[in-house]
Order: C-alpha cells, then structure tokens, then sequence
C-alpha cells in the first residue's frame, strides 16, 4: 500500500516537469542564464572613461528581472494552473520545417527556389491538390513579388542558381 | 491654433488623395484577414514606402492604421472571427445580428459608430498632441526615462494577458535592443561574432516575425477550422430608432477609446472591450448584450476606432508609441528622417497637420468604401489559407530583405516567428516585445544619460517633480492588476 502511495507521488512530482509552465518557465530561465553569463564577457570600459554605468551593467539587469519575473509567474501558476493547450498538428511541424528548407535552399542554392519550395511544401501539405494553383502559388506569384522588388525598389537579391540567370 | 487650416491641404494633392485612397482599400484588406491587420500590414509595407517623401509614406500608413482597424468589423460579423484583436468585441453581437438576417444592420452601425469614433479621435488628436508636445519642453533625459517606464508599465497592466507575462515580454523587447554595439562606448553586446549583429536587431524583422509568420504558424494548426458565413445583401445605413439607440453609446465610446489610445498600451484591443463593457453597463437592455445588440456593436467600434487618434497622440508628440501600429509609423517616422517631438510641432506643422487631415479623409473614405463595398471585401476572406499564407511569406521575406539587404534578418524573422508563436501560445502577448524594442534604446540611453547628470546618484531622479510624477503613476498602474484582483476575489 505504502508503495502506491509513493509511485503515486512520485508521478504526481513526476508530472509537474511535464506542465507547459514549468517547461516554459525552465526555457526562459535557462536562456536568460547563457545570456546573463555571456554579459560577463563584454568588454569593460577603463573607470578612467565610464561614464554612468558599465555596457553590461542594463543588459544584466534585464535579465535579471526576466528571470525574476518568470519565477514568480510560475510560482503563481501552481496555484492558477494555465490552461492545458492542444497538441500541435502534423501541418504544424511541416511548416516548421519548410521554414527549415527555405534557410538551407536559400543559403546554398537560391533565394527564390527557397520560396518557391516552402510555398510548394505549405500549400501542398495545407490541403493544395490542384497543380495550376500549386504552381501560381510558388512560382507565378513570388516571381512578380521578385519583379516588382527589383524594379521599384531597385533592390538587388542574393545570387543563386535561378538569380543568377536572372541577373545574367 | 493658426496651423489649423493646413489640416486641409491633403484634399489639393492629388498625389496624398491617391495614397490616401490606396492607403484605405489596402488596409480594408488587411482589416478584413483575420490574422493580418494593419501591424503587419503596414510593417510590410514600410519599405515601399522609401519609394514616396515622407508625409506620403506616413499618409499611407495612417490610413492603413484607420482603415484596417475598421476592416476587422466586416469579418467579425460575417464571420464570427475578427479581422483585427481590436475586433473582438464586435463578434459578441455582431454575428448574432447578422444570423438573424440583420448582417446589413450590424454592418451600417458598425460603419458609422466606426466613423464617429475615428473622428472623434483625430479632433483629440488635433488639440491634444501639440499641448502635449509643449509641455515635453519641460522634459529632460530623467524625465525621458520615467516617462517611457510609466508606457512600459500601463502597457503591462492594462494591455491584454496576464501582466507580469506582459512585464516579462516588455523587458525581452528592450533586451533584443541592446543588442549590436552599445552607442556610448561601441562595445559589442550579444553580437556572438556575427558582423551583421553589430548594427543591432532591426525592427522589421522582429514585426514581421512576431505578426506575420507567427500568425502563419498559427493558421498551420487551424487549417481543418470551418468558418460559418452569413451572407450580406447590402449595408444599411442604421435607422433613426437605431441612432436614438446609440447616440450616447457612440460617444461615451469615443471619449473611452480616444483616452486608452494616448496611453501606451494595445490600443483598439482594450479600447474596444472597455468601450464594450460600458455600453452593457450603461444600457437599459443589458440582457440583450452577446444576443445582438445593436449598441453592443457601437460601443465596440466607435471605441476601437477612437483609439487610433489617440494612439497618435504619444506617438507624435513624445516619440513614445500609443500601440503596436503607432511603433511601426514610428518606424516609418525616423526612417523617413522625421524625428517626432515637440520640435517637430515647431519646425514641421505642414507635415503634422498634412497627417491630421488625411486621417480625417481616411475615416471618410472608408465609410464610402466600407458602406458601397463591404460586400467585395468580404469576399476576400474566400480566399483559402492554403494560397494566402504562401504568398503572404514571399512578401514578408522579400519585405524583411530589402531594408538592408541582409539575408540574417530574414533568419531572424523567422526565429521571431518561431518565437512570437510559442509567445502567444502559452499567454504572452508579442505587443509589449515591439514597444519595448522601440522604447529600449529611450530607456537605456535617457537612464545612462540621467545618471552622468546626477554623478551617479540614483536618489536625484526622485528630486524631479515630473519624473518622480512618472514614477508614482508607474507604481500606481502596476498595483493596478493587484487591486483588481482583490476585488475579484473580494466579490467571489
């Protein structure tokens, strides 16, 4: 009996690592500390020259009070629980992904093949059957958006394979 | 008051008359998408507008805010979803309106308390923002600073949300202005060896990040979601009996929405919930409220539309923005070279009056526009998230892109994106981030400044009567949420 009743504490203690407080409470936290210790590194002005207060003296401060505040945004939490959220769909995770995709295309290949594959992945994968709107979405329209950035604006993209043609 | 008559020199520039009238067709689109709005909008068109001078680009972008603030009404009651957030409030009795075949109804009154209020606002704008900006001579750096931490704390604890959640995403937006290097001594700060970083983080980005592709994430997890249409024959103009009705709810509105729009806070958001809740407190059918009241529509939308005047006011006249529209016009502001402030009252009154006309043509327009062609902007929310949301991120990255021709700020865009979403999912508002970053360097800077005046001397900013004015109001509006909820829980 003994043992039920400590498994059951053990999962109850288990489950509050689990809550989508704790966990974003745990992130911010931890993402506040790299950065409070990254302002340690910054250089130092001479107390000859400071004038007012050291560069890293604000951004401490910040960080401080982020990381004070989110604490006691979780401490209120376990008495006013936040409310529990959906899971987050397949078409989600796709779209992060195609974000993804874009960045590696666009580095590597080209800026305008990496929108036309995120279009392509995002309207497919978000419930785009038909072909002629497949293709007026990923490659008609972000070729008028690159035209008209390129001569009203006079703005000139990032070479690529398919830029480069452009550009000549 | 001798400036007042260049209020009408926008209606003998063809060229603003354009701007003006592409400006509201364009920001009736964006009100009319729910997810997009004029924050988005006008940050995404902030970098066609280098292509215009600069009360052409503020033009477009003023009427952008106006508009698209009315915008939202028409998918809110046709659709039971808003446009904007400011339109949330105009669902609870406008979609009941329009399934009892009234949806012409709501739409008049929603059109004309719309009006009003944007009116309303802009007269407020017109006579309260140069008395604030003469009363700014008086400010100094420590002035400054209190001031700008009074907006961060009114943001906090009357903006939507929990506040501290508020507080929290407020000191995360002046954090990401700290990064790059630190104007007094030009050290590094959060740089990580990235030279694109050294400049800091720029504003567009984090805008487009936080709004649009956030909102895009958002849609992703919704693309199963049916809208409920109600089908809209023409918009009436409301009746008599309908004025009768209203009148002191329009204007009991007004007052309300042009009051929260000075304040530093999310605008048409709260104005309209406010302006909601008045209506109900006041009527003589409250039980009619969430059923179809026709007040219920006005006191929503003259409030929501009242605050985009007053928004304005802080914006032009302290630099300090009223809401998350009003940072990106700010943006559009020091862009443009226009640097906004009391001197700008004294050297620029063209340029000012220039945009307090063509706000009040905006709100006229879009009553023509909203009254003859609600029925084709409504039918752009036909158009399936499916080819929106592709298209909307070809522009927000070849947007974000041609500021600086940086390919990292299109990455940031995105991982603000990432961000922004998870922000919002678990109950951090994105508005206090964007005040915040624009307000970060006023804060730091005016501190720091403040502090070599007084050798150091934290106590001297105490011995200021306005900054120590700041400070209490500070105080005040951050106890505020506790005293609510005391007497929450009081009457529980």
């Amino acid at each position: 009996m003994n043992d039920v009743h400590k498994e059951k504490g053990t999962n109850k203690s288990l489950s509050l690592f689990f809550k989508s407080s704790f966990i974003v409470s745990a992130v911010i936290i931890v993402i506040s500390s790299i950065l409070l210790y990254f302002t340690f590194t910054f250089d130092i002005v001479p107390p000859i020259l400071n004038r007012g207060i050291q560069p890293a003296t604000f951004p401490k401060a910040l960080l401080i009070l982020i990381i004070a505040l989110t604490l006691l945004t979780y401490f209120i939490s376990l008495k006013n629980p936040w409310k529990n959220e959906k899971k987050l769909p397949n078409s989600f995770y796709i779209t992060l992904f195609s974000f993804l995709v874009f960045i590696i295309v666009s580095k590597f290949l080209d800026f305008f093949l990496g929108i036309a594959l995120l279009s392509i992945i995002v309207s497919y994968f978000w419930g785009e059957r038909r072909v002629t709107y497949l293709i007026m979405v990923s490659i008609i329209f972000p070729l008028i958006v690159f035209v008209f950035f390129e001569t009203i604006l006079g703005l000139r993209f990032p070479p690529g394979i398919i830029t480069n043609l452009y550009y000549g | 008051m001798e400036n007042l008559g260049l209020i009408f020199a926008p209606l003998f520039s063809y060229k603003l008359l354009i701007v003006l009238f592409f400006g509201t067709i364009f920001g009736l689109i964006l009100g009319v998408l729910p997810g997009l709005g004029p924050t988005t909008g006008g940050a995404l068109i902030l970098p066609f507008t280098m292509t215009l001078d600069p009360l052409s680009a503020i033009v477009l972008l003023t009427a952008i805010y106006c508009a698209g603030t009315y915008g939202g009404a028409i998918t809110a009651i046709l659709i039971n979803t808003p446009g904007t957030p400011a339109a949330a409030a105009t669902c609870l009795d406008g979609y009941p309106l329009a399934q009892k075949g009234e949806a012409g109804r709501a739409l008049g009154m929603a059109t004309v308390s719309s009006v009003i209020g944007g009116i309303a606002s802009v007269i407020v704008l017109i006579f309260f923002a140069p008395l604030l900006a003469n009363l700014a001579y008086e400010f100094g750096q420590p002035e400054y600073f209190a001031l700008a931490i009074f907006g961060l704390t009114m943001l906090a604890s009357i903006g939507e949300g929990s506040p501290i959640k508020n507080l929290i995403a407020g000191a995360f937006g002046i954090l990401i202005s700290t990064v790059g290097k630190d104007f007094m001594t030009s050290i590094d700060r959060f740089t990580f060896g990235i030279n694109e970083l050294t400049e800091g983080i720029g504003f567009i980005p984090v805008v487009v990040g936080l709004f649009a592709i956030s909102e895009m994430l958002t849609q992703s997890t919704l693309i199963n979601q049916i809208f409920n249409r109600v089908a809209l024959k023409a918009v009436k103009l409301p009746s008599i009996d309908d004025y009768k009705k209203t009148w002191k709810t329009i204007i009991r509105s007004s007052g309300i929405g042009s009051f929260i729009g000075v304040l530093p806070a999310e605008g048409g958001t709260v104005a309209s919930l406010i302006g909601y809740a008045e209506a109900k407190r006041w009527s003589k059918k409250p039980e009619d409220f969430g059923k179809g009241s026709i007040e219920g529509i006005a006191g929503a939308e003259a409030a929501n539309n009242a605050a985009t005047g007053g928004a304005m006011v802080p914006t032009l006249a302290l630099g300090i923005p009223g809401s998350a529209t009003t940072a990106v016009i700010l943006t559009g502001l020091i862009i443009h070279g226009v640097r906004p402030g009391p001197d700008l009252f004294r050297e620029q009154p063209e340029f000012l009056y220039g945009i307090f006309g063509s706000m009040l043509i905006a709100n006229i327009l879009f009553f023509v526009l909203g009254f003859f062609g609600a029925k084709i902007f409504a039918r752009i929310t036909l158009v399936p998230n499916k080819l929106l949301w592709p298209m909307i991120f070809a522009v927000s990255v070849c947007g974000t892109y041609s500021l600086n021709q940086s390919i990292i700020d299109v990455w940031l865009m995105l991982l603000f994106g990432v961000i922004g979403f998870f922000m919002r999912r678990y109950g951090f508002s994105v508005v206090p981030v964007i005040i915040g970053l624009i307000l970060g360097e006023l804060v730091e800077g005016t501190l720091r400044q403040s502090l070599v005046i007084f050798d150091g001397n934290w106590l001297m900013f105490l011995q200021r009567p306005i900054a120590l004015t700041f400070f209490v109001l500070s105080l005040i509006a951050l106890s505020f949420p506790l005293i609510k909820r005391k007497k929450k829980n009081d009457k529980v």
